[in-house]
């Protein structure tokens, strides 16, 4: 009998021992995990937090992450330097204009090639997946002289020549298309007489926005942070991107760490507000990816 | 009557689409391919068909020679840093998932994937400094002598590396988490009632399961890496921008022999080597993913 109580006790003892290890290593995973995120973003807090300091609190060591004597000093010297704001506006334009692009010609194709079988829309289906394999920098040279014989180097319209379609785009909408409308629908819809336009229009759209809302975000990012055609795109100040006008702006004699750092907190402050935002749908798109066979 | 309607409107509805594939995807990509034949440069009227001479030279160029492989050990150092740690820290994640901070994890790890290049080598670029950066004076502290991190050529192709992962980690990471949510829980109960630990669980069951993911995300980051442009130019540009000391690679080489030697074919025929990296990287993916369905 006593050995029976005591054989449960020790069960007990035991039990409560593997509970209490169990949350001992969850904790010790949360720290790992926290002092890992941290040192991931370190590197923006400090670009953020150096741009609010002097010239002397730069060389400080170990480095503040607070400044001590905070100065908007850096910014004003780089919006008198750089036309910071109009390289802003004209990133905004462009990603804006890419995401309009990409988002119509995404939905209108994943849609017709998700929902129609005829054996050219096969054909046309395999040219977008090859095309999809080749890297945009291997056929940005020629591309560059297309824009220029357009007339249109140093201008949005030029930016957005490389980025009016999106074949990731395409298939993510035709999966989508296919997992989540089903085909009665469609049948019932035409049954009572519905165009195809309006089909597409008032019930194929509105059912894809979720999809369209994280292709979106893709898109818009994938714009922003452009960074090679405008590069060869825009050559002349004003019609530099954000991101170009930047990397030149490093090059120059006179700059200073403070100042960059000021002009780059300008740029990243607002689009990781944006990101963490709009978090849902972004890593809704991307883990949408390849995964999906 | 109805059905020749339906196949007209699917036509004339895909039509803007691939007209403006055409024009800016396939053509060019065309081009490319023909460019690459000829000896077409800026300059000169006459754009002679040369065959496959551009490669031949390709072979002979140092400076070619010095890009192709700088960035081939780009590609595979961010290969090397980023799949395992992304793996176990997709795990951790993972294990945590009902955990307070799972949001900030995920959120943290994934931003630096998302945040423009130019200001984050710019942080990036501040740390490795020689003079002023906290890496040297953190390094200080154990006796190190500080080094020219951005000037020197082994050493800024380390830096390269670092930058590079330190943005591709967020993907892989992402990726990764999915594959864990698809891995069947069962299986991690069976093993728990064999009495395995989590790190065996994690060598004997997630690492085999996952390999599609690993595949996948490696060949991914691989392509990736193959076409690294920006983080070579910011990064190892100084601040005087002082020409040579850059990290070259592959697409840097590519635009210069265009835009500064306008070789416009010569470049071409670079673009035509980093596609066929690309096609070969893509295929192996294609053959070893086939293989695999084949067996199982």
């Amino acid at each position: 009998m006593s050995e029976a109580v005591s054989d449960i006790a020790v069960e007990q003892a035991e039990g409560a021992r593997l509970r209490f290890k169990k949350r001992a290593v969850d904790r010790l995973i949360d720290v790992v995990l926290f002092l890992f995120s941290i040192l991931m973003i370190l590197p923006l807090i400090f670009l953020v937090s150096n741009a609010f300091k002097t010239p002397q609190e730069m060389l400080a060591w170990p480095p503040t992450v607070i400044p001590a004597n905070p100065t908007l000093d850096n910014f004003a010297a780089v919006l008198g330097q750089t036309p910071l704001l109009q390289w802003i506006a004209n990133s905004l334009m462009f990603a804006g204009l890419s995401t309009v692009a990409i988002l119509a010609t995404s939905a209108i194709a994943g849609y017709i090639l998700g929902k129609f079988q005829y054996k050219t829309l096969t054909v046309i289906f395999a040219l977008f997946l090859a095309t999809a394999i080749v890297p945009f920098e291997v056929y940005m040279i020629p591309l560059y002289f297309q824009a220029q014989s357009l007339g249109i180097l140093n201008s949005t319209w030029g930016l957005l020549l490389g980025y009016l379609v999106m074949s990731f785009g395409i298939f993510l909408i035709r999966q989508n298309v296919i997992h989540s409308i089903p085909d009665e629908l469609l049948e019932a819809a035409r049954i009572d007489g519905a165009g195809e336009l309006w089909i597409f229009w008032r019930i194929v759209l509105p059912l894809l926005r979720g999809a369209l809302g994280a292709l979106g975000v893709l898109a818009f990012f994938q714009a922003w942070t452009a960074f090679a055609w405008p590069m060869i795109v825009t050559t002349t100040r004003e019609s530099y991107t954000i991101e170009v006008g930047l990397a030149l702006f490093q090059t120059g004699f006179t700059v200073d760490l403070g100042r960059l750092s000021a002009a780059s907190a300008a740029v990243l402050v607002p689009s990781v507000t944006l990101f963490i935002l709009l978090r849902r749908n972004f890593v809704q798109g991307i883990a949408s990816t390849g995964l999906k066979e | 009557m109805l059905k020749r309607k339906r196949w007209i409107f699917a036509m004339l509805a895909i039509l803007p689409t691939l007209a403006i594939f055409a024009y800016v995807r396939m053509y060019p990509i065309a081009d490319t391919l023909r460019l690459s034949l000829h000896k077409w440069d800026i300059l000169s009227k006459k754009k002679p068909f040369i065959g496959l001479a551009n490669f031949q030279e390709l072979m002979g160029d140092r400076l070619f020679q010095e890009a192709l492989l700088n960035t081939t050990i780009i590609a595979f150092g961010v290969l090397i840093i980023t799949i395992p740690l992304a793996m176990v820290i997709a795990a951790l994640i993972f294990h945590r998932t009902r955990s307070r901070f799972a949001g900030f994890y995920e959120t943290s790890v994934f931003i630096p994937h998302v945040v423009s290049l130019v200001p984050a080598a710019m942080a990036w670029k501040w740390i490795f400094d020689a003079r002023l950066g906290p890496l040297n004076a953190f390094l200080g502290l154990f006796g190190i002598q500080p080094q020219a991190w951005l000037f020197d050529p082994v050493l800024s192709v380390v830096c390269v590396i670092v930058l590079c992962s330190w943005q591709a980690l967020g993907y892989a990471v992402l990726i990764y988490i999915v594959g864990f949510k698809s891995l069947p829980v069962s299986l991690y109960e069976a093993a728990k009632l064999d009495g395995a630990s989590g790190p065996q669980s994690f060598w004997y069951l997630s690492i085999p399961m996952l390999k599609p993911i690993t595949l996948y995300v490696s060949v991914v980051t691989l392509v990736s890496g193959f076409n690294v442009y920006a983080q070579a130019f910011v990064l190892a540009s100084d601040a005087q921008g002082a020409p040579g000391r850059q990290v070259r690679v592959l697409v840097l080489d590519m635009l210069e022999n265009s835009f500064r030697n306008y070789r416009v074919g010569y470049a071409a025929s670079e673009a035509v080597v980093l596609l066929a990296i690309v096609l070969v990287l893509t295929l192996v993916q294609f053959t070893l993913l086939r293989e695999r369905g084949a067996r199982s």
